[in-house]
């Protein structure tokens, strides 16, 4: 079985993001990029699916400008085989483009099963597997915390609000990966070395056939409203004295 | 035009976060019309029923809805979608799950994780974490919106008496199957709508010690909360995980106990009122968006604050 695994460039987790001056949009400029740590996730369990004998080979995909074949090296490296750039120059692909580009993706590839983070780091959207699974009509598995391959089917236990669920998919299906999925391995430098002689093939929106999407426009982004300081007490006696008779709470 | 909003509900209960949502469909304005989705539902249906403002109650009620698999709710949304200018639900794990399907069914986008209404097509949303709120205009002829409930107030729920109308299709997908479900059962209020929050992180230690807050909550009425890196080490199950990948919660008082504070967790929490932060380490990032902060071991600073109040 093929696994595709969709993963995308976002701003690195450590790194606090500031809203431009004209409140046009987040300021990028010079910020540390990586791989979205749900897409991190997501390959990391296709590579061991590779390594457990349930899958035979790994494709990854990114959606983007030419920096994100840096990520696509970086899930060669982690152990991907193989990796397909859909070239974009708009950074800002609407929800349903990103899905439909990935759908058509699919349709050439025919993979078994499609792994995703569940959410993008930067916008937090948490939809693109799921409208992937729809345009293919296929079942979907949101928010994975254990996934097991288990004949024509993969059984998912899913982090819903009140606990835990398990569902089995009919394969082909999509997955989008939870924090507790696993933990992603430490790359080494000679993976690294190795990635960069593996395969990476281009496409695009045109050859995909898939126009650039609309939809949802844009119309600034302005910073939080941001917490006054408070202050630190002394004493247990002193919070509950503040807790009851200032902030009147208790 | 008239508005869709897909409740929440355990067949028995309206959960309270539909009525959140409800608020900000009131807020865009039109019709509503709510669909309850569910197996053996006819309680929450009556619910639903009573809020004032409910034009019509579409009660789809069959074995197929037990489990609100996103398959069969996401195709019975689109059946009745044709009417409706809005399709809203509850930024939930269920809304979350089933409602980018609909959207990509229907054709359009979604907008995730709504926090205010700005007109009949312009809503702000949280983005970087909530390091950034964005504003966004839709112009697909359909707006598919997930609603960040802490962020509306709750609508009223007796004095209405729409109609009740039952939906007869059921959609049924073949190809995904329920195995299991292990929902954590607990006496205490549910963390998204508590008062109080008493959230622990791996200053806490262990899952033994976690007692402590359960003891302080108990005592305050309050729900417990948790860091990733508490529900990571196995002190407390994921559903107490607060955050941008967890629950977001915004009570009136939320007590931080050994936790540091990251951007992450506090995604989920700096909408809370008053925020009471407990750590050991005087340079906690927690410190900053504290309203009233206490330098201690946790250790001796909890069994104190049990015993005060
Ligand atoms: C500041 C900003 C403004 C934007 N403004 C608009 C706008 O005005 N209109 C508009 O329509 N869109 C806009 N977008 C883009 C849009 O919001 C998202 O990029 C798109 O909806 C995909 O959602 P997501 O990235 O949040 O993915 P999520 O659904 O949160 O991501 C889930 C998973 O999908 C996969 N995935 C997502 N994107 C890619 C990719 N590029 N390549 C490969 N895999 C991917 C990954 O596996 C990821 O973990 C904007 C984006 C930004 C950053
Ligand atoms: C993609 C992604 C998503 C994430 N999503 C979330 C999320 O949704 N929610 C979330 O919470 N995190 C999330 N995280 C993790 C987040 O970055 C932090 O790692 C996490 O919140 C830290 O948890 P903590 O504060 O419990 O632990 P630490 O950062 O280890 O802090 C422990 C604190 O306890 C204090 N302490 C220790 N002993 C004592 C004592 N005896 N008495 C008093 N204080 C003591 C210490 O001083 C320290 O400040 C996410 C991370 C990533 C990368």
């Amino acid at each position: 079985m093929k696994v595709l695994v969709a993963v995308k460039r976002v701003i690195d987790y450590n790194v606090k993001v500031r809203v431009r001056a004209d409140n046009s949009n987040v300021d990028l400029a010079n910020v540390k990029m990586s791989i979205n740590p749900f897409c991190e996730i997501a390959v990391e369990e296709s590579v061991r699916l590779k390594e457990s004998g349930a899958a035979t080979e790994v494709v990854v995909v990114s959606i983007g400008p030419k920096a994100v074949q840096e990520q696509i090296r970086s899930a060669l490296a982690a152990g991907a085989d193989r990796g397909i750039w859909v070239e974009t120059d708009d950074t800002e692909l609407s929800g349903l483009a990103v899905a439909r580009l990935l759908a058509q993706v699919v349709r050439d590839e025919q993979p078994g099963l499609v792994l995703l983070g569940k959410q993008a780091i930067d916008t937090d959207n948490n939809q693109t597997g799921q409208m992937l699974a729809a345009l293919l009509d296929w079942p979907q598995a949101t928010f994975a915390s254990k996934l097991e391959v288990k004949g024509a089917e993969v059984e998912v236990t899913r982090e819903i609000d009140g606990g835990l669920q398990t569902l089995a998919l009919t394969l082909p299906a999509v997955v989008t990966a939870d924090l507790r999925l696993n933990t992603p391995r430490y790359i080494k430098l000679p993976d690294i070395m190795k990635a960069k002689r593996k395969p990476l093939a281009t496409t695009s929106p045109a050859a995909l056939a898939v126009g650039p999407g609309t939809g949802v426009k844009l119309l600034g982004v302005t910073p939080p409203t941001e917490r006054r300081g408070g202050i630190k007490v002394e004493s247990v006696a002193a919070l509950v004295d503040c807790l009851k008779n200032q902030a009147q709470v208790l | 035009m008239s508005i869709l909003v897909i409740a929440e509900h355990d067949h028995h209960q309206l959960k309270s976060a539909t009525l959140h949502t409800l608020a900000a469909a009131t807020q865009i304005g039109g019709d509503l019309d709510v669909l309850v989705a569910g197996s053996g539902c006819q309680a929450v249906a009556d619910a639903v029923a009573a809020i004032p403002g409910v034009r019509t109650v579409l009660l789809a009620d069959a074995p197929a809805y037990a489990h609100q698999l996103a398959e069969n709710i996401a195709r019975l949304v689109v059946a009745l979608a044709p009417g409706h200018r809005h399709i809203l639900a509850p930024a939930t794990t269920t809304g979350k799950d089933f409602m980018p399907r609909v959207a990509a069914l229907l054709g359009v986008n979604q907008v995730s994780d709504i926090t205010a209404v700005v007109g009949p097509d312009s809503f702000r949303r949280p983005i970087y974490a909530g390091n950034a709120i964005a504003t966004v205009q839709v112009e697909d002829p359909v707006i598919v919106a997930t609603v960040r409930a802490t962020a509306f107030p709750a609508v009223a729920t007796t004095g209405g008496s729409a109609a009740i109308t039952p939906v007869p299709e059921v959609f049924e997908a073949v190809r995904t199957r329920f195995v299991s479900e292990s929902l954590v059962e607990s006496d205490r209020p549910e963390l998204t709508s508590a008062r109080i929050v008493v959230s622990g992180g791996r200053g806490v230690g262990s899952a033994e010690n976690f007692a402590l807050l359960y003891r302080l909550a108990d005592k305050l009425g309050a729900a417990v909360g948790a860091t990733r890196a508490a529900v990571d080490a196995g002190y407390v199950p994921n559903d107490l995980q607060v955050g941008q990948t967890g629950k977001v919660v915004a009570p009136d008082l939320y007590i931080a106990v050994g936790i540091s504070g990251a951007i992450q967790h506090l995604a989920g929490m700096k909408e809370s009122k008053v925020i009471a932060a407990i750590n050991s380490d005087a340079e906690a990032p927690i410190f900053q968006v504290a309203d009233y902060g206490l330098v201690a071991d946790l250790f001796t600073a909890l069994p104190e604050l049990i015993d005060s109040i």
